[in-house]
This record gives structure tokens, C-alpha cells and sequence, in this order.
């Protein structure tokens, strides 16, 4: 616990808040804002990239394994990137207007896709290893 | 008006990932308790805090704020709180320990009970709201 590793989350919370901003606007202004696609592809592609990166921190170690990837990459853009919180309050307010089983969808989807996507990123990154 | 928007967000962000770093610090490092609780903790206590301040700051809430502030709390600072990674990662390190019955109750009871949270926030809140006008000191 370092002023240098709280300085790393702030950089990488920073720019990863403003990633799932820019990209969940995009996706919802898109194609509409009925279901949050836009939530979903933030998570889904985090736990991809965050897969990959426990791949390579396995395989290669050195700066994968390091703590200022960890600060930097892990806990701060990819922590600050996907989000769980507005996860609820897009499959709250589907519920709320009705819409139940698109909320239970959005539950479902999110909960097994970002699991499967660590998995998947994870073994692309060990089988492109060799 | 948009790059006000970011910034916001941006900064909000920041701060919530900084108080999911601490709070990961003193759970795990103090309090001596699995990395699981932190990240179960953050995401419960931001998405309280995300559909409480929605609705407290929406149609039929208290406070009026504007779309930077309303973002710089709900898009970045409980953004940047939670985390879906973590959270999936967490899971698949069970998983991948052979743990399946642990896997699936930690990722389970941490979807479960944030939701359960975001549900008693905009419950708490709406309470608030309908309370009337005058029974509030500052009213």
C-alpha cells in the first residue's frame, strides 16, 4: 500500500470509467437502450482482457506478474471498467417497467458470459503459447 | 458540454476505483478475511448506492442535480467502485481449482446480493420521497 499504487488505480479508474462511458453510449445510442447491450459488451470484454492477462501473468510472469500491472491494468482499468453496479440498476429498472424476463436474461447472460470470457481469454493466451 | 460529461465520470471513476483498492486493503490486509469479501463488499455497497441515488436524484426525487454531478456519482464513482472483472476472475481461479461448488455459490450469492441491495435502495428511497415536504428539517 503505496501512495505510487494508489496514484496507478487513480489513472487507470480514471481512463477505464471513461472507456465503459464512451462504449456503453455508443452501443446505446446504436441500438437502442430497451436492453443494456452496452453494459454487457463492457463486461464481457473486461473479463476477456482480464483473463488474458492471468493467462500471460501464468506464462510469461515479468511485467504480467508485476504489482504496477496488477495497480495499473488490473485493479484500476479493468476494475474501473466493467461495472456490477450498473448491471443492477439496468436488470432493476427492466423488472420495475416489466419487463422480467429480459432481466432475468441480462442476469443470466452476464453472470455466465463474463465467467466464460476469463476462461476464454485465459486459454487463447496459454494455447498461443504453445 | 460531452467533454464535461467524461471528465466526470473520468474523475468519478478514479475515486470509486481507489476506494475499491482501499477498502481491498483493509478487508484483506487488516481484517485478514479472502479477497472474495472485498470484492463481494464493493459491489454490494455500489450498487446500494447507484439505484439509492437514482432514484433520490430522479422524476420523483429530492434532489434536483445536473447531468454531470448525477453522472460523476452514478456512472463513475459507483462504475469505478464495483467490478465485473474481478468479480469473474474470482470465480474462474475457483473454477479452475476444481472448487465448483464454491464457484458457483460465491459468483450466486455476489449477483444475488447486489441486486438485493440495488432493490432495497431504490426501496429505502422511494420511502424517503413520499415522505411529506414538511417532515423534513431542511424541507
Amino acid at each position: 500500500m503505496t501512495l505510487a499504487a494508489c496514484a496507478l488505480v487513480l489513472i487507470g479508474g480514471f481512463l477505464g470509467g471513461i472507456s465503459r462511458f464512451f462504449l456503453s453510449g455508443v452501443v446505446g445510442r446504436g441500438i437502442g437502450e430497451t436492453f443494456p447491450w452496452g453494459t454487457l459488451l463492457v463486461n464481457v470484454s473486461g473479463a476477456l482482457a482480464i483473463g488474458a492477462f492471468a493467462g500471460a501473468a501464468r506464462i510469461h510472469g515479468g511485467i504480467f506478474a508485476s504489482d504496477l500491472f496488477r495497480d495499473l491494468i488490473v485493479v484500476g482499468l479493468f476494475g474501473g471498467y466493467t461495472t456490477v453496479s450498473s448491471f443492477c440498476l439496468q436488470t432493476l429498472n427492466l423488472a420495475l417497467d416489466g419487463e422480467g424476463r429480459l432481466a432475468a436474461f441480462n442476469i443470466v447472460a452476464s453472470s455466465v458470459l463474463c465467467v466464460l470470457f476469463v476462461a476464454l481469454g485465459f486459454w487463447a493466451v496459454l494455447w498461443m503459447a504453445g | 458540454m460531452a467533454m464535461r460529461l467524461y471528465l466526470a465520470v473520468g474523475c468519478g471513476a478514479a475515486i470509486g476505483s481507489l476506494a475499491r483498492f482501499l477498502s481491498g486493503y483493509v478487508i484483506v490486509s487488516q481484517l485478514g478475511l479472502n479477497a472474495l469479501y472485498s470484492t463481494a463488499f464493493v459491489n454490494v455497497v455500489g450498487s446500494w448506492i447507484i439505484m439509492a441515488f437514482a432514484t433520490l436524484t430522479g422524476p420523483d426525487g429530492r434532489l434536483m442535480v445536473g447531468p454531470a454531478s448525477r453522472n460523476f456519482v452514478m456512472a463513475g464513482f459507483c462504475g469505478g467502485l464495483t467490478t465485473f472483472s474481478a468479480m469473474s476472475l474470482d470465480t474462474f481461479i475457483l473454477l479452475f481449482e476444481g472448487d465448483l461448488p464454491l464457484a458457483a455459490t460465491y459468483l450466486i450469492s455476489v449477483v444475488g446480493l447486489s441486486l438485493a441491495a440495488a432493490w432495497l435502495g431504490y426501496l429505502m428511497v422511494s420511502r424517503f420521497n413520499r415522505l411529506p415536504k414538511g417532515s423534513q428539517a431542511n424541507g
